[in-house]
């Protein structure tokens, strides 16, 4: 039988999920064609806002990859919007021409609503919507001392405040109503929200009326009804969001507030079906994901033609804003029939209000501590009579009979079909069956196999207690070790929050990140101090007194306190004049040991540090620079004689080793960094157990990377095959540069690539050229301000206390 | 020598040795580091760990310890003591700051030498 034809219109969750469940049970059943108008496929929308505030990046909220596409074979058509429906032709209508369906899907969600004032459509007015959004929003961000106006106190114009109040910006948040995010709150939670973003630097004006929007060539200043004028480099309309029903309107089909479906997601057209934000199903329009999902299962079974029929069902929400808990679900009103308890502690934060009727949960706002969220909001679903457990009930599951649970315990005594992640409709019983039929240990794995915690990721705690139950001890969450004893922070956090809160110093750092410490420890200081210097390159002054010695002389100390000296020789290649200094510089300040080094080159041991500038101004005159044999950077780039020489070289290895060491010499790098260049598989530079190797062949390069030679004995992986030395070169600095960003302070590049994963580090520098090429710009900027030679700075007199006693005290003065 | 007759000897200004590190005074054979913490005081070790003699004065300087370069031994700037489960104590100098400039008590050191 011939395949039919479903065309998608709008590629975004709804339609998303609903092909995945089509894929799943139906592979076969439709040719399917996706319109999207973002140039982009499905993407999480729901976590903009972390993108927003930089803790998590773009691709993580990737739901569908190209990859993903390709292999179900959907011909996607993003960036391109449909203007209209043909239903007596059954075609839809693109500025590229028309395309036929058998059956149509409308998934055009939303549009944003936007208050009608004058000067709403200046430059810098945006809404809260998409990928193009974020990074308007975050580029607004980037300017100094730049100042956003959010209109809109609901759930997603908090978040946006949140977000960009994190990157730096002054926030002024308006709100019509009397408290924030009326719709889920009640007034003295709205207060204690209230409280805590004010805390945060936020501004928050309630009964706020906007007027209009100031400026001439772009947004100015917002002025409100009573006068108020709030400067704005920045306004963000949050205000709502409508169903976006026009091309259902044009084509005729039934649309009140929504387009209107019936159980079965259809529209008023049997072979247009509709799901999502943009429909209304008896008289209500969704937004929250959950029901959105249910949709999307119905939507796919009716499109086989299986029975099924949508059935709302209560939602709760809850708001992402990092260190807010906040949880809301049911009706909360107050009314003549209704009771409410209330359980308030001002100074610990905690805020929660139940409402009852009839011995039945009918409403539960929780704000400050939420963990019983879950299990209030399964008694209100079941409509459970909590007559026998009312005086405590507040207090949560935990004094509900017994001794007090544990959090663990607590999970584990739920029942099976209580739902453990909201927005994707997983109950206990799924996770815990599908844990053990598959074998999953980790929590990415029962996010791609239930989809738990996959979406907003506010029940990630509740799915590790379930992994923590089902699997015993054979469960070890990644905990997190701290930096060192001045923070419980880890590594990536650390990373993470320098870029996304523009710390530049270490004392912001400190400052910003709550250090216990009032200066640091020798752990943490020359980590922090190389963070900064790899993630501002251009505008981190580099502390040297949380350098380690070596980095901060530019010479290796030995056990006696003397140093060692190693210049540069380019990838291990010499010549008589070059010697000729070395065996000079030894002999006039009688230097005890010569030696060469494993990485081709020459060391000068026991040198005293008051002569280290005299020794370094001598190796200078000869063309000597640092060779940086200290240094947790660039180190050498070992070579063999390749074609130059060889009877069996490839490629002229001894070039490309010399090419490479001169493009990225005086990068700092988390730990040390060795690479090698060898002429043919024979390998004599030891391409394979360095940091980053290459293997000259005749078809062109093979890369190598993460292999060790030290603590740790390992063979490399290949990165992959590359055909010209300009390839190379360009993907082993996108490589050192991906590391450079990723990696732990004093975390060799083996043990960075095992944490991250040998083939996610392919898929970004072999497979995705604009990552690879992005990584590679963003090194070759950071080179600008890297490649100055320090021996002959301090040569010219840089720090020169470094190396002169500060006093001589002479017998005369001591007696 | 009696230890009670103090012998304070200048050996420069607080501003020549930088914040969070440490300057060098040679006083015969013996070397003394001198300290500027975050908040500038001036402490003085002589220039040797308890451990395996590194030199104190290239370590680095935090919350008024310093971590020697060797084997990260960290020591009391005022005490000179070996901090956490090492043991050691390394010869400290009374310090007198005079309008910016310092001046160390080395009767201490003829004690020791």
């Amino acid at each position: 039988m011939k395949k039919q034809k479903l065309v998608v219109v709008g590629a975004g969750m709804a339609s998303g999920r609903m092909l995945e469940h089509l894929f799943e049970t139906a592979a076969e059943a439709y040719d399917v064609t996706l319109f999207g108008a973002e140039p982009r496929g499905n993407y999480n929308r729901i976590m903009l806002s972390p993108v927003l505030a930089g803790e998590k990046t773009f691709d993580e909220i990737v739901t569908h990859d190209a990859g993903w596409y390709e292999q179900h074979g959907v011909t996607c058509r993003f960036g391109e919007t449909v203007t209209a429906i043909d239903r007596e032709r059954k075609t839809v209508r693109t500025s590229k021409g028309e395309t036929v369906y058998d059956k149509l899907v409308i998934a055009t969600g939303s549009a944003p609503f936007i208050i009608p004032v004058a000067g709403k459509e200046l430059p810098g007015v945006r809404a809260f919507r998409d990928l193009d959004d974020v990074d308007a929003m975050v580029a607004a961000a980037g300017k100094p001392e730049a100042k956003a106006v959010v209109i809109g106190g609901g759930l997603l114009g908090l978040e946006a405040a949140a977000a960009l109040r994190l990157r730096g910006m002054e926030v002024v948040v308006l709100h019509l109503m009397g408290h924030l995010m009326e719709r889920q709150l009640d007034p003295a939670a709205g207060f204690l929200l209230q409280k805590e973003l004010e805390g945060r630097g936020i501004k928050i004006h309630c009964k706020a009326q906007t007027k209009a929007i100031l400026g001439e060539e772009k947004a100015e200043a917002v002025l409100l009804d009573d006068g108020t004028v709030y400067p704005a480099d920045l306004v963000v309309m949050a205000v709502g969001i409508r169903p976006e029903t026009r091309i259902a309107t044009d084509a005729g089909l039934q649309v009140d507030r929504g387009i209107l479906v019936d159980d079965q997601m259809r529209s008023s057209d049997p072979d247009i079906l509709a799901l999502g934000e943009c429909v209304e199903h008896k008289k209500t329009c969704y937004g929250l994901v959950a029901p959105l999902y249910d949709m999307a299962k119905v939507a796919a079974k009716t499109l086989i033609g299986d029975e099924a029929a949508f059935r709302p069902v209560e939602t709760a929400t809850q708001l992402k804003v990092t260190g807010v808990t906040l949880y809301s679900a049911g009706d909360f009103a107050e009314g003549d029939d209704r009771e409410e308890i209330v359980l308030r502690d001002a100074s610990a934060g905690v805020y929660k209000r139940l409402v009852l009727k009839d011995n039945r949960i009918l409403g539960a706002v929780l704000y400050g501590e939420t963990s019983d969220g879950s299990w209030f909001f399964d008694h209100l679903k079941k409509g459970t009579d909590v007559s026998q457990m009312r005086e405590t009930l507040i207090f949560g599951q935990a004094y509900q009979g017994g001794a007090p649970l544990d959090p663990t315990a607590a999970v584990a005594a739920l029942p099976d079909d209580a739902e453990i992640c909201g927005c994707n409709g997983v109950c206990k019983g799924k996770i815990v069956s599908t844990i053990r039929e598959k074998g999953l240990t980790t929590l990415d794995g029962v996010r791609a196999h239930t989809k738990a915690s996959n979406s907003c990721g506010t029940c990630t705690g509740l799915v590790e207690q379930l992994m923590q139950v089902t699997l015993g001890d054979a469960y070890n969450p990644a905990a997190v070790t701290p930096m060192c004893g001045c923070t419980p922070l880890g590594h990536d956090e650390v990373r993470r929050l320098i870029k996304s809160r523009h710390l530049k110093s270490i004392p912001a750092v400190m400052q910003e990140l709550e250090w216990k410490t009032s200066g640091g420890c020798a752990k943490c200081r020359p980590a922090l101090n190389y963070y900064l210097v790899s993630d501002w390159p251009d505008e981190y002054a580099d502390d040297y007194q949380s350098r380690f010695i070596n980095e901060r002389v530019h010479a290796n100390i030995q056990k006696d306190g003397t140093y060692s000296v190693v210049p540069r020789m380019w990838g291990g290649m010499t010549s008589s004049k070059e010697l000729r200094a070395i065996a000079d510089v030894v002999d006039k300040f009688s230097i005890p040991a010569v030696k060469c080094t494993g990485g081709q080159r020459i060391d000068m041991l026991g040198i005293r540090k008051e002569d280290l500038p005299a020794v370094w101004a001598d190796l200078g005159k000869a063309g000597f620079v640092s060779g940086q044999a200290y240094a947790k950077g660039l180190r050498t780039v070992k070579t063999c004689v390749g074609s130059d020489w060889c009877r069996f070289g490839t490629q002229d290895s001894t070039g490309l080793g010399v090419k490479l060491e001169k493009f990225m010499w005086g990068s700092w790098t988390p730990a040390k960094l060795k690479m090698a260049v060898s002429g043919c598989p024979r390998n004599c530079a030891e391409a394979t157990c360095k940091d980053i190797g290459i293997i000259c062949v005749d078809s062109g390069y093979e890369i190598h990377f993460a292999g060790a030679a030290g603590l740790d004995i390992k063979g490399t992986e290949v990165l992959g095959l590359v055909k010209t030395e300009d390839e190379a070169i360009e993907h082993v600095a996108a490589l050192t540069q991906m590391y450079r960003e990723q990696g732990h302070y004093l975390e060799r590049i083996y043990k960075w690539a095992k944490r991250i994963g040998y083939d996610e580090i392919r898929r970004q520098i072999m497979d995705d050229a604009p990552m690879r090429k992005a990584y590679f710009d963003r090194f070759v900027f950071s080179q600008k301000f890297a490649q100055v030679d320090p021996w002959s700075e301090r040569v010219s007199g840089k720090d020169k206390h470094e190396f002169k006693p500060m006093a001589v005290v002479t017998r005369e003065a001591a007696e | 020598m009696n230890a009670e007759i103090r012998n304070w000897v200048e050996v420069g200004s607080i501003e020549d040795i930088p914040r969070e590190g440490a300057r060098c005074v040679k006083n015969g054979d013996m070397t003394i580091a001198v300290f500027r913490t975050a908040k500038d005081d001036v402490f003085a070790l002589e220039d040797k760990c308890p451990h395996r003699n590194g030199p104190l004065s290239q370590g680095i300087v935090h919350d008024g310890c310093v971590t020697c370069p060797l084997h990260n031994w960290v020591i009391s700037l005022e005490t000179g003591a070996a901090q956490g489960a090492d043991e050691g104590r390394t010869l400290a100098f009374p310090v007198r700051l005079e309008d910016g400039r310092v001046l160390i008590d080395l009767s201490y050191s003829h004690e020791a030498v």
